[in-house]
């Protein structure tokens, strides 16, 4: 097993891949995402492209909350923009998929800048309450706005066509959803090896601190909020091109809380974590329906406890980590790789 | 104008904001005392109208026997929740605290419905219902008592904060818990009490609005409101809790009866936004310098 890299230049110290295993394991992950739709089942496609719409959102929610340490509660409204932004354009413009999903990502980003500006002097909680009136709020106008978002029933869109391809089922969505997350996450993987990136860590462990040694505070927070935002439009738009309706209700603040706790249990200021944060928290209720069913033949009312014992175990998810796991899935894995480095010696 | 809708619809907001302030209260407490954010506070009212529910119509006690029992288990819940979830957590990041409670809101929601379904369900009558007219305007006998209610729970609270021991100790704890220590208060004991008087206050306030509008397991969303209570008035403020729960109250009722119900929520959080960018300590809340 491999225990250490031997780095010689700044270079390879600040390099995204540190050694030929990690190479490896990417060029495997890649791989296995490339077979993936050829071999699974369309259920296990259709989970796989709502995982990766999660993972972007998560991913995005962690570069706000995880990395710049201001917690946010309006990921959902967000991603709502972004949702209505592509909706709108498809319909109305029918412009490409690429500029609509560029389109919804800056605008959730600009809405993300606004309701970010309170946060030089709301701080902490503060900004957690401000971000969930800025959901409230987007949420009214969702429903309100009636001429732009078609008011209470929402909007309807046709289906994305790429290259003249329809994109209708999820074997198909499978291949524009994939690719759109695994860059959303390059993109962010690499933030972090740049001045801003750095600037987001260094605001997060002491903004003042982080003032003193040069970083302006509102314009990185603002970057962050942005940048945070713009992940969650994208995502949202590729949500709205996989269920095709985009309606007030599908981005309550309950689903806010979905992608909070989705970084908490995959570990907060890490990449690995979202992503195994967002994989886990998708996959549970998938793995309680299962259970569900086994246990159909033995108890009978089974099928009614699902719901209640699906918010029960995410309440729970979130306590369990916070007090156990504070650093999360993400944590667990470098436990294990530490333990398999030196396998069978122990430590 | 029409004076008599007008001072109607701000009786009733007035009644409302009663509400939103004892609930204010209750998390004031938690977070005085504790430096706890509590977001599950809406689910601890649903659970004391569900707990009365329970105790008055599936093991059919006398209302009187119901509510005491309700608010038992309610501050027997407080403890165990504050020795098994909040007390691990001392000493950590206060967000980290704050997303726990939002855990543990999902874990009441949850528990609630598996016990009661999730539709939504009547309390049984125990209040007087007869209309009630101040001058000319009418006002819901329900909404006057729970205001009565609010108002006498609100008095013996800030009594019992300036008279009691234990009200004494809580009060020194918030002031300074290392100081509070020193002169031989036993801070954890005033952090399980503080949580038990509140989840005892919170649910008595849910079994007030639980008799207004009935329980459900969205109830919770009640919170949402007593969040907005709370940061206009400052998360430390036991006055500003009162302050802004009248405030709140009443917006709400005036939004709600001159542009439509679904500008309720618009109207209470286009509040939150306003008091956040000007005072964003809250109204009454104590500005905390922060220093290296």
């Amino acid at each position: 097993m491999r225990i250490g890299d031997a780095k010689t230049s700044y270079a390879a110290d600040e390099a995204l891949l540190q050694n030929s295993d990690q190479k490896l394991g990417l060029v495997v992950l890649l791989l296995v995402l490339a077979l993936y739709p050829f071999v699974a089942g369309p259920y296990w496609v259709y989970l796989a492209c709502l995982v990766a719409i999660n993972v972007a959102s998560a991913t995005g929610l962690n570069i706000l909350t995880g990395f710049t340490g201001l917690v946010s509660l309006g990921q959902a409204a967000f991603m709502g923009v972004g949702a209505y932004t592509v909706a709108w354009m498809q319909i109305h413009l029918g412009t490409p998929v690429a500029v609509n999903l560029i389109a919804g990502g800056l605008t959730a980003g600009v809405v993300g800048i606004a309701v970010g500006i309170p946060s030089l002097r709301v701080k902490g909680l503060y900004l957690a309450i401000a971000t969930i009136a800025a959901s409230v709020i987007l949420h009214f106008v969702f429903q309100n706005w009636t001429s732009v978002t078609g008011g209470t029933t929402g909007l309807s869109m046709p289906a994305a066509s790429v290259f003249g391809i329809e994109l209708d089922r999820p074997e198909e969505l499978y291949w524009l959803i994939v690719p759109v997350a695994c860059l959303m996450v390059l993109g962010a993987a690499n933030l972090f090896r740049t001045r801003i990136g750095r600037a987001f860590i260094a605001i997060r462990d002491r903004d003042i601190s982080a003032e003193v040694l040069g970083i302006p505070l509102l314009r990185y927070k603002l970057i962050s909020f942005g940048l945070s935002s713009f992940y969650a439009g994208v995502a949202g738009g590729l949500w709205a091109y996989f269920f095709r309706v985009v309606t007030p209700e599908s981005f309550p603040l309950v689903m806010s809380i979905f992608f909070l706790a989705a970084i908490i249990v995959g570990g907060m200021g890490s990449i690995l974590g979202g992503i195994l944060g967002a994989v886990f928290m998708t996959l549970v209720p998938e793995v309680l329906k299962m259970a569900v069913g086994w246990l159909a033949p033995i108890l009978p009312d089974a099928v009614a406890v699902l719901s209640p014992v699906r918010t029960i175990v995410f309440g729970a998810l979130i306590v369990g980590f916070l007090i156990f796991e504070p650093q999360g899935l993400a944590e667990i894995w470098r436990r294990l790789r530490r333990f398999f480095h030196l396998w069978p010696f122990r430590t | 104008m029409d004076w008599l809708f007008f001072t109607e619809v701000s009786l009733a907001g007035l009644g409302g904001g009663g509400l939103y302030a004892v609930a204010g209260i209750a998390f004031v407490l938690i977070y005085k005392a504790t430096r706890v954010v509590n977001l599950a506070i809406g689910e601890l009212l649903m659970l004391g109208g569900y707990l009365f529910f329970g105790f008055a119509a599936g093991l059919a006690l006398p209302h009187w026997a119901a509510i005491l029992a309700a608010l038992a288990v309610a501050g027997a819940t407080g403890w165990v929740i504050e020795r098994l979830l909040i007390r691990p957590m001392l000493g950590e990041n206060p967000i980290s605290v704050f997303m726990l409670t939002i855990g543990l809101g999902s874990i009441l929601v949850g528990v609630v419905e598996l016990i009661w379904g999730a539709n939504p369900l009547r309390l049984p009558e125990f209040m007087p219902n007869a209309p009630l007219f101040i001058g000319e305007a009418y006002v819901s006998a329900k909404i006057a008592t729970s205001f009565a209610v609010a108002v006498v729970v609100m008095a013996g609270f800030l009594l019992l904060f300036r008279f009691w021991r234990g009200g004494v100790a809580l009060r020194a704890t918030a002031a300074d818990q290392a100081a509070a220590y020193s002169v031989g208060i036993n801070v954890p004991r005033v952090f399980s009490l503080a949580w038990v008087i509140a989840c005892v206050i919170a649910a008595g306030a849910g079994m007030l609005v639980g008799a207004i509008g009935g329980v459900s397991p969205t109830t919770g969303a009640f919170g949402l409101s007593v969040l907005v209570v709370v940061i206009v008035g400052g998360l430390d403020s036991v006055a500003g809790a009162v302050v802004a729960g009248i405030l709140v109250g009443l917006i709400e009722a005036w939004a709600g009866a001159y542009l439509g119900g679904q500008y309720k929520p618009l109207a209470t959080f286009s509040l939150l936004v306003v008091v956040l960018m000007i005072r964003p300590y809250g109204l009454f809340g104590t500005h905390e310098i922060e220093r290296l």
